[in-house]
């Protein structure tokens, strides 16, 4: 594996340290705990948005249901943290005490059998990463093997959102149907509620954002992501040069995947709450609507992107309850209009020539900008 | 009006103000009279609510957009209506009411995103809010972790009880029981056919409508069938009701189905004038929708309907066409909504305080003579004893009504032999 000789190159630094900066310093000391949860929410989306990079951005596959991953990684949390809720004692008015309040109403008298193993968190961290991972390599491999792409995959994966919502809607008795799984209560007998909580739950959450930063950047610096990158532009060449394509879409697939589930997890962790509200399609494309707001070509960019978009569908809300949606729609076709790569293409495009001339006096070493292929924009 | 000149008098800049110029004659002219009446803030908030002493801040929570806004605006409409009115009287403790309207968008977790912002940072003295069950059931965590007050208008399917909620619709038995004992004997009903959209709460109305049907009145549930939220294609059910030809159709579907349902019904050629069709779904603002030639001739079982002949009622509906057009329709649950402000201004009042706590035990017993069903008292868990009525959909969307319960309906969100 080649891998570039540094990690990041000069503005990929200047966007890691200004991240941190904010997330770790700027927004713990200046903001009260309410608003510290909402970005805390915000960024679960960040990580769909970082899988979304990977997968569309670099490999070029459009995925319309990353909904999907992102509830499925959100309901095994949720599923855990709902039996912990469920003890006995806290569901002594129900005909049943001890199941999921859920199954009572839907005269479920004994726990499914597919629920039993979330008693354990150990085996629930587990599902969290593998059952998404798993159903994605499932899909994958069933497209792209073969060859669907394009558009037909992105039908595709709106049709599973479509279904998985149905499912979980349906089957209320095993699932809390369209109520979702609300009143988590605690992880391990220790309360995820009160405000200390969400302060360390915020805190875990950023550190795992940016280990899987670093994984995302680690794929996209090493071979792998140079095929990927090349795949997107010419498939067929990267076919005859005796590559297995497939192989590639379907690992891009399935770490979009586990990266939405893991946000999926923190969301439920979080908020307290899961929900087919979030799997579904209008999610599903809201979350392709955040990496394109914020540049899908760019880690940094699309983890913006989520933030932004939310910070503004909150804010907005709170301004103007009834007209907020339109406001927000303009602001998505006006950034789309104006802005075809997104806030990242704004700052490579403004901001970034500026930084480079303030350093241009400077000594250049050999091989700082070799990303530079990798970072252009398709050619299409 | 009065208050006005003493705007922030008592804020703490002033206080030290008054206190440093204390020799200034001028300053012990400024007038005093008004706080007469009104007890001081730090009396009446103890726990840090957005009360000053010439206003309060409530919150009111509903989807302003999305699927249900269609539903959730006479809710708005309603409460603001309220706290206009009670404004006018004089307010609440001598304090005029401020509201802090938030979009939930017809999304449950934005609805307890949103109560905990009402509840965290503004701080509003209570909350009016909230119409799906589901959209409860998200809010509900908040409510009792943060210590909040919710007012909640919609009939829904009972199995729930807090503190922190006041009920102000129906529970499921205080609709349905009454309307199926009318109807079995009225119409000397024996079948019966249940339609429903699947969730909670058409799935648990339908259970306890099941066991009084099989225990009660000794009847048969011919068949039970339900749809998804949405669903517009009822001919297979339709079919299997001109099979079976039960006595009543039992319905509870919501939304933007019904519309589909009844012109379906009608077109297959079942005449709801000949057909029993009972519904604990169906209100004036439905009808709207569905159109009242498809619907006439059927039975609406709910507590209120906008043509009902009381002197509130009277006074209730021109007040609220005036304030929001002559088009507009007041279904069940707009009522309910109203009753809202209502409840709790009554409730602080009798309380004496804004606190949530005293709120909470002050509101058993607490009643409102001046609703538009009538009259409504609130019970110990926290649901209104109100009386169930059934009503016949006429061709103009209205309902005519046919029966009503002789006394309150005692509110039972955990029925015995029900479960």
């Amino acid at each position: 594996m080649i891998i570039n000789s540094r990690f990041f190159n000069r503005s990929e630094l200047i966007g890691f340290i200004v991240l941190a900066a904010v997330l770790f310093v700027i927004l713990p000391l200046s903001l009260d705990v309410f608003r510290l949860n909402l970005v805390a929410k915000y960024l679960t989306y960040a990580f769909v948005a970082l899988g979304l990079v990977l997968c569309w951005g670099y490999g070029g596959i459009l995925s319309l249901g990353q909904g999907v991953f992102f509830g499925l990684g959100g309901y095994c949390m949720a599923m855990f943290l709902k039996l912990e809720a469920s003890s006995v004692e806290n569901t002594k008015i129900q005909s049943t005490p001890g199941i999921p309040d859920f199954m009572d109403w839907n005269q479920i008298t004994s726990l499914p059998l597919f629920w039993q193993p979330f008693h354990s968190l150990t085996f629930t961290i587990l599902a969290i990463i593998l059952v998404p991972g798993l159903f994605a390599l499932i899909i994958g491999t069933a497209m792209f093997k073969r060859r669907v792409g394009g558009t037909y995959f992105a039908i595709i994966t709106q049709a599973v959102a479509a279904i998985l919502t149905i499912l979980i809607v349906g089957q209320q008795g095993y699932t809390g149907g369209i109520n979702g799984m609300t009143d988590l209560r605690t992880l391990k007998g220790w309360d995820i509620r009160p405000d200390h909580a969400k302060v360390i739950l915020y805190f875990v959450e950023v550190v795992l954002l940016f280990a899987c930063i670093g994984i995302a950047q680690f794929i996209r610096l090493t071979k792998l992501g140079r095929i990927l990158v090349a795949m997107r532009e010419q498939e067929d060449r990267v076919r005859f040069s005796g590559y297995s394509v497939a192989n590639f879409k379907i690992f891009a697939f399935c770490m979009a995947a586990v990266f939405a589930a893991i946000g999926g997890a923190m969301f439920a962790l979080n908020v307290g709450f899961m929900s087919p509200s979030f799997v579904g399609i209008v999610p599903s494309i809201e979350m392709v609507i955040y990496t394109a707001v914020g540049g899908r070509m760019s880690i940094f960019g699309a983890i913006w992107g989520a933030i932004l978009v939310n910070f503004a569908k909150t804010s907005l809300s709170e301004s103007f309850p009834q007209l907020w949606l339109f406001g927000l729609g303009a602001l998505f076709i006006a950034v789309v209009l104006a802005f075809p790569n997104g806030l990242s293409g704004l700052w490579a495009d403004y901001v970034q020539p500026r930084i480079d001339r303030l350093f241009a006096s400077r000594k250049r070493k050999p091989g700082w900008n070799d990303n530079s292929v990798a970072d252009g924009a398709p050619a299409e | 009006m009065s208050d006005e000149p003493n705007k922030g008098l008592l804020s703490p800049l002033r206080r030290k103000l008054l206190m440093g110029m204390a020799a200034v004659p001028a300053i012990t002219m400024l007038p005093r009279a008004s706080f007469a009446q009104a007890p001081a803030t730090s009396a009446v908030n103890t726990t840090g609510l957005a009360v000053t002493d010439t206003e309060v801040t409530v919150g009111i929570l509903h989807s302003a957009t999305g699927t249900m806004a269609i539903s959730e605006t006479g809710s708005i409409e309603a409460e603001k209506l309220a706290i206009e009115q009670i404004n006018a009287a004089g307010g609440v403790l001598g304090r005029k009411i401020k509201f802090i309207q938030e979009d939930g968008a017809s999304d449950w977790p934005t609805f307890a995103e949103k109560a905990k912002k009402l509840l965290v940072n503004d701080k509003v003295a209570a909350i009016m809010g909230c119409w799906t069950s589901a959209s409860r059931k998200a809010v509900l965590p908040v409510m009792e972790q943060y210590n909040g007050m919710l007012y909640y208008p919609t009939f829904y399917e009972g199995l729930e009880q807090s503190k922190n909620v006041i009920y102000t619709g129906q529970e499921a038995t205080q609709q349905i029981l009454a309307g199926l004992n009318w109807i079995a004997k009225e119409k000397g009903a024996k079948s019966f056919f249940f339609i429903g959209s699947d969730y909670i709460w058409p799935r648990t109305s339908n259970k306890i409508a099941r066991k009084h049907v099989e225990n009660v009145l000794k009847g048969k549930v011919v068949g039970e069938e339900y749809y998804p939220l949405g669903n517009t294609q009822f001919n297979s059910v339709i079919n299997k009701i001109k099979l079976t030809k039960p006595d009543v159709i039992f319905t509870d579907v919501v939304g933007g189905s019904n519309v589909a349902f009844y012109k379906q019904l009608k077109a297959a050629g079942i005449d709801l004038s000949k057909q029993a069709l009972l519904t604990i779904s169906v209100t004036e603002d439905e009808i709207d929708g569905i159109g009242g030639e498809n619907i006439a001739g059927a039975y609406a079982c709910m507590k209120y309907f906008q043509s009902l002949d009381n002197p509130n009622n009277k006074a209730f509906v021109p007040a609220f066409k005036k304030a929001w057009g002559e088009k507009t329709v007041i279904g069940d649950v707009t009522q309910a909504a109203y009753l809202g402000p209502w409840l709790w201004k009554l409730t602080v009042e009798k309380a004496g305080s804004f606190d949530v706590d005293k709120i909470a035990a002050a509101s058993p017993g607490v009643e409102f003579k001046g609703a538009p069903e009538g009259y409504v008292r609130i019970h110990e868990n926290h649901h209104l004893w109100s009386k169930t009525r059934v009503g016949r959909a006429k061709l103009d969307g209205q309902f005519e009504l046919i029966y009503e319960t002789a006394d309150l309906v005692e509110p039972d969100p955990f029925p015995k032999g029900y479960q």
